[in-house]
């Protein structure tokens, strides 16, 4: 028999700058961000991002806290005892075992999402494993307002990798491959993933093709999460963090229904919740330093 | 910004019956000592937390986060009166509903 091919797999990865070297440093912090599918982990010298990891989460959150870390902290020679603060957040916040302290997502994505792209930054989707944040923040990343739906998982990167394996297409591929429509079909159902996948099955066998079955289910997510952020209130400038802001299809149709036109950024947007976890765990460092 | 530069949260869920989510003026909430819509709330919907930049506001229990609509319809009947009771206790006008 064939080898099963799983089509929702995405690429795990870590990285680190060649720029500096992290013993250079005097203030090491790290955010650890455990999310409902996947786990980043950063690491930032004097508020430099020094290195990260992205990986799936496991079931069992603080070994995915653990590995996150151990596989970013991978070929620096750095150990856990050398970072001065970590915060943890996403999902598993509160499981972090070596987090000095835990922050909800909403305040470190919009921080870190602040870092990614600048202080003109105003409104952040963060398209998220298993929920969508709408944010709205100020010019030093501060939340001024948020809405969160975690209730299911339309609009989310689960949902799009039940898609990709119901297509047999790979889940990088999926933004792209929607893009090549010579017409916009009209959006599959965008509130449930059950329904739209039912759906997407009578079309196939209608003799819609996979391009054609994929830009309905990228619009029908694009609109959904356009009615979160009018719910919040748009404003520029705005930006897409999460797994789902590297698929094109999804980004294109959403500025389209928007009007706007997302930031870009050379930073990977994924990283962006545990990114600001490490800046949050900077200030502290700082303050603890002020108060001895 | 949407309530007038106040830093506004919101709480529950949309799906494919509607959008169904508590809105909280955490500006407003802040500055208010007793939070009665605590105690107030029938459903014991509401808790005080300190939230990440350590102001004291309310905000809904996770637990009924995704059930609000049915959480909420101790105070939003089908026949009869609504009345709203976190809404009507809260002096500084820093909740409303959106359904």
């Amino acid at each position: 028999m064939p080898e099963a091919r799983e089509f929702w797999r995405w690429k795990e990865y870590n990285w680190k700058t060649p720029d500096f070297d992290w013993k250079d440093a005097t203030l090491i912090t790290a955010g650890v961000d455990v999310g409902s599918v996947s786990s980043q982990a950063v690491i930032m010298c004097d508020g430099k991002l020094y290195a990260f990891s992205n990986m799936r989460t496991g079931s069992d959150s603080p070994n995915s806290a653990l590995n996150a870390m151990k596989w970013a902290l991978e070929g620096t020679g750095m150990t856990l005892t050398d970072i001065h603060c970590k915060v943890g957040t996403g999902y598993g916040r509160i499981n972090v075992p070596f987090s000095d302290r835990a922050i909800t997502e909403i305040a470190c994505h919009a921080r870190g999402a602040n870092y990614m792209f600048g202080p003109t930054l105003r409104t952040i989707m963060d398209m998220g494993g298993q929920d969508c944040k709408a944010i709205r923040c100020d010019e030093n990343g501060k939340v001024v307002s948020f809405l969160m739906n975690d209730k299911c998982a339309a609009g989310t990167g689960r949902g799009m990798e039940a898609f990709a394996e119901l297509l047999g297409v790979s889940i990088e591929e999926v933004g792209e491959l929607s893009l090549q429509v010579e017409e916009e079909p009209p959006p599959v159902s965008n509130t449930c993933v059950v329904f739209a996948k039912t759906e997407a099955a009578g079309l196939l066998r209608s003799g819609w093709s996979r391009e054609k079955v994929l830009a309905a289910y990228c619009s029908a997510m694009a609109h959904r999460v356009a009615s979160l952020l009018n719910r919040i209130g748009m404003k520029e400038d705005f930006a897409i963090t999460g797994g789902i802001a590297k698929n094109v299809g999804v980004v294109s149709r959403l500025e389209k229904e928007l009007g706007v036109k997302a930031l870009k950024t050379n930073y990977d947007m994924q990283i962006a919740g545990a990114l600001g976890a490490s800046i949050f765990a900077k200030d502290l460092a700082e303050k603890a330093i002020r108060n001895k | 910004m949407q309530g007038g530069g106040n830093t506004i949260a919101y709480y529950g869920y949309k799906d494919g019956s509607g959008d169904f989510f508590i809105r909280l003026d955490t500006d407003k909430c802040k500055e208010c000592v007793n939070k009665p819509c605590v105690d107030a709330c029938p459903a014991g919907l509401l808790e005080i937390f300190v939230n990440d930049y350590d102001d004291v506001v309310v905000r809904v229990e996770e637990k009924h986060r995704r059930k609000i609509k049915y959480s909420c319809s101790v105070c939003k009947p089908v026949f009869g009166d609504r009345i709203i009771v976190c809404q009507a206790v809260c002096k500084l006008k820093a909740i409303a509903h959106t359904w």
